[in-house]
């Protein structure tokens, strides 16, 4: 019976959103009429969560008689992984991102005091359309409450092991908050358009809520990062593939679309391209969702091949895409401005910004879609690898580190050009630092030291600028964030670098009690216990990581794990984490004689490349609290105040 | 043509360039680094080239693996199930489910003697995946399999990477 409610809940929630579009695109001035666009928001919001918690129920309560349920849970498994197993496939990650769709809209119709009634409402109609379409395509290709009557299982088959984390529980949740918080930023776009205005205001609500989502799909996308590199057990952190670019792709060109919105805001400029962006950063969200859904290519994340599901969303992309496009077609040209700026200001730096993540997107639309592109043409199978974008990244990442070092001093329109004495300071101190990184490490990597003087060059004009500001008493959010959200990326570089070049990775064959150095650490194999788990049987090898002389001993216990319902085997690695590099051993199969393969990793500063990157995220979100931002809420309140009393 | 229009076009000239420039690189590289797949009978036949680098799969044959006892060395065959098949050589630990008769995709060179000197082994994932390039010999050897009622993981069908090499 719950589930019937669930269904029916999304069907209403479906029903809403037709309305709200309708009422917010057809007659976005009447007062009426906005009113209820609002509280239909409020309903498409409440009804997405009835059905989502219709959904929860019946896998807390093991409902094997829903397909989904039978599909992806198991009377053995733990209760939390069987909340979070409600997102742990297909369907029921699509019935996640339409609750996030419907809480963002809440939120955004909360917060939208600041903005005119009829702009809020027809953005709303904006929003509801999409909702619509993403309701539908659950509803219609991928409905999570269908039964199994009367083949009904006794048990279920089990979530995937690999899924069976705390990396799932947060993940998609936070990746698809950043996903779908595109919509909003998309839809501020096309209402814009709509509108036929585009000013410093609209950069202004808009900015607020392109960090938000930005910073969601930055966190999203690093704790995938990580998941990644603990639970698949073989100490990667990014594979190239193609799930990866999927996420990878929204988010450069929402970085893009951050940099040019403090443009637009600031100087009035870039206005159509600002536009553009915010349509391309949402129309790659679906992109992403189409690559993952419609099992056009095969990954780690891809759901079950299913071409219908996959026409569905390739045609609602290309609604999407085209309708916002048409309409850019014809409207965006009357936004246009002339501002004139220098080499030497913040406009150009953006625009280097800017050209950079076009280029990135470029890279990694092509990388992705190049080998579909083969197969449809010439029937072959080819697979392009990590050095296709280590050839593009790795120049693209040391240019952007280079316009970043300058950006702290430069001022809006242009710079006098003996500001720049202190950049080439701090660029003398970092080359010395550079070059003394060259002659502590392999000489052959002068790719890294670079890597390394370029950000600590960054760091230095950053911190440089930040305490010049802090002494002067001028220190906005919005600089705190920027500069932390630099930061990060610095470190982020860094990390990224040194690891990809500095790693030690050795397979082996280990016998108990041998030892082998790892990186100046003696590794002992002490041997291997049996130990059986809540949902599983385990193969638990002990290792004990010392210092040359025997001290400083830490235990490793990775494991070989069965799971009882599907007979799926998993690699569970041991990892001594630290801030400046982490060990990392995971089992590989037993060999003859008690003796199993081994694989042992030393990886310097992995944790950096997460730390930078949510650094990065913080720094977006501090942004958001500037005081122009609460200066521009009170001065709506007050002027809406003074209307109401007149 | 006067001095704006001149600048316009100077500005589109360049970034056309720009725009031909990346895309002639994305090319040249992304040429320089595509791993082309083949199946047993183009390994065997002697359509894929030695010495460079590619991707093959193929059923490994039962009773085929053998495993060296001194190092991570082992060797196994590929095959078709038609007559086609070819040894593979490779150092390293291998995917947790490689077993005898699971569908394999290997990476690297070809040698002389047509053996394979595999970087990498990737294996399926689960029960119900199958890479993709195996997709095609798997169904022209059992046509008459039918679909499994119910794909269950959905979420789970990339080959992990086993490479010898830092794959980060």
């Amino acid at each position: 019976m719950i589930p019937e409610l669930g269904n029916f809940a999304l069907t209403l929630a479906g029903v809403l959103a037709l309305g709200a579009a309708g009422v917010g695109l057809v007659a976005p001035r009447d007062e009426v009429m906005q009113r209820a666009a609002m509280s239909m928001v409020l309903g498409q919001w409440a009804f997405s969560f009835l059905a989502f918690a219709a959904l929860t129920y019946a896998f807390v309560l093991d409902d094997f008689s829903v397909a989904y349920v039978a599909n992806h849970s198991n009377s053995l498994l733990p209760w939390v992984y069987k909340v979070s197993a409600v997102w742990g496939g297909h369907e029921g990650s699509f019935l996640l991102w339409i609750l996030i769709m419907g809480t963002w809209m809440l939120a955004f119709c909360l917060r939208s005091g600041q903005y005119p009634q009829h702009f809020t409402t027809r953005t709303i109609g904006v929003l509801s359309l999409l909702n619509l379409g993403f309701i539908c395509f659950a509803l219609f290709t991928s409905n999570p409450f269908l039964r199994l009557i009367p083949l009904t299982p006794a048990d279920g088959a089990d979530l995937n092991p690999l899924l069976q984390d705390f990396g799932l529980i947060v993940h998609p949740p936070l990746l698809y908050a950043g996903y779908v918080g595109l919509a909003i930023p998309f839809a501020l776009a096309v209402a814009a358009l709509l509108e036929g205005r585009v000013d410093a205001t609209w950069a202004r609500w808009t900015r607020t809520w392109t960090n938000m989502a930005w910073a969601f799909l930055t966190c999203g996308i690093t704790l995938g990062s990580w998941w990644a590199y603990y639970e698949l057990g073989w100490g990667g952190w990014w594979f190239w593939d193609p799930v990866e670019n999927a996420s990878f792709m929204p988010w450069l060109a929402a970085t893009a679309l951050v940099h040019s919105l403090s443009v637009t805001e600031n100087r009035g400029t870039f206005k159509s391209w600002t536009l553009l962006l915010a349509i391309t950063a949402f129309s790659f969200s679906l992109l992403g969702a189409f690559i993952v859904r419609s099992g056009v290519l095969t990954s780690v994340h891809s759901f079950a091949v299913d071409p219908e599901r996959g026409m569905y969303i390739l045609i609602f992309l290309a609604l999407v895409v085209g309708g916002s496009l048409t309409l850019y077609a014809l409207r965006a040209t009357q936004t246009q401005v002339k501002v004139s700026y220098g080499v030497l200001s913040r406009e150009f730096f953006m625009l280097i910004n800017n050209v950079i993540m076009v280029v990135s997107l470029a890279v990694v639309l092509w990388g992705t879609l190049a080998p579909i592109g083969y197969e449809a043409i010439s029937g072959g199978r080819i697979s392009i690898g990590t050095p296709f974008f280590n050839a593009f990244f790795v120049p693209l990442g040391l240019l952007l580190l280079c316009a970043l070092a300058f950006l702290p001093v430069l001022n809006w329109k242009r710079t006098k050009t003996e500001v720049l004495r202190s950049v080439y300071q701090a660029m003398a101190i970092a080359g010395v630092l550079g070059v003394m990184v060259w002659f502590a490490l392999d000489p052959a990597t002068i790719v890294v030291a670079t890597a390394v003087a370029l950000a600590v060059w960054v760091v230095i004009t950053h911190i440089r600028q930040l305490v010049f500001r802090a002494l002067r008493g001028s220190l906005p959010a919005a600089f705190i964030g920027m500069t932390l959200a630099h930061l990060g990326f610095a470190m982020g570089t860094v990390g990224i670098a040194v690891t990809a070049t500095q790693s030690v990775e050795s397979d082996v064959r280990m016998t108990p009690q041998s030892q082998v150095t790892l990186a100046g650490q003696q590794v002992t194999f002490t041997g291997v216990t049996n130990v059986q788990g809540p949902n599983y049987e385990a193969q638990q090898g002990i290792f004990i990581l010392t210092d040359p002389d025997g001290r400083n001993a830490f235990e490793l216990r990775p494991e070989k794990r069965r799971y009882l319902a599907g007979g799926n085997v998993m690699t569970e690695a041991g990892i001594k984490p630290g801030f400046f590099a982490d060990t990392y051993i995971s089992l590989g199969e037993p060999l003859d004689g008690g003796a199993w393969a081994v694989r042992l990793h030393y990886k310097p500063l992995v944790r950096w490349v997460w730390i930078g990157a949510l650094l990065m995220a913080v720094g977006g979100v501090i942004a958001v609290f500037d005081k122009r931002y609460a200066r521009q809420r009170r001065r709506v309140a007050a002027a809406q105040g003074s209307a109401a009393t007149a | 043509m006067n001095p704006k229009r001149k600048q316009r076009l100077y500005l589109t000239v360049f970034l056309f360039l720009v725009a031909g420039g990346v895309t002639a690189l994305l090319i040249q590289i992304s040429g320089e680094n595509m791993n082309m797949f083949y199946p047993p009978k183009d390994v065997v036949s002697g359509n894929a080239p030695v010495g460079e680098r590619l991707r093959a799969g193929g059923m490994v044959m039962d009773g085929s693996v053998i495993r060296s006892t001194q190092n991570l060395g082992v060797t196994f065959v590929l095959t078709d199930h038609q007559g086609a098949e070819f040894s593979v050589r490779y150092t390293g630990i291998l995917p947790d489910l490689f077993r005898e008769g699971q569908g394999i995709l290997v990476e690297g060179q070809l040698n002389n003697d047509g053996v394979l000197e595999a970087t990498e082994v990737l294996a399926k994932h689960d029960e119900n995946y199958m890479p993709p390039e195996l997709m095609e010999l798997q169904t022209a050897e059992q046509q008459q399999t039918p679909e499994p009622v119910m794909s269950a993981y959905p979420s789970s069908s990339m080959p992990l990477p086993q490479s010898s090499s830092d794959d980060s």
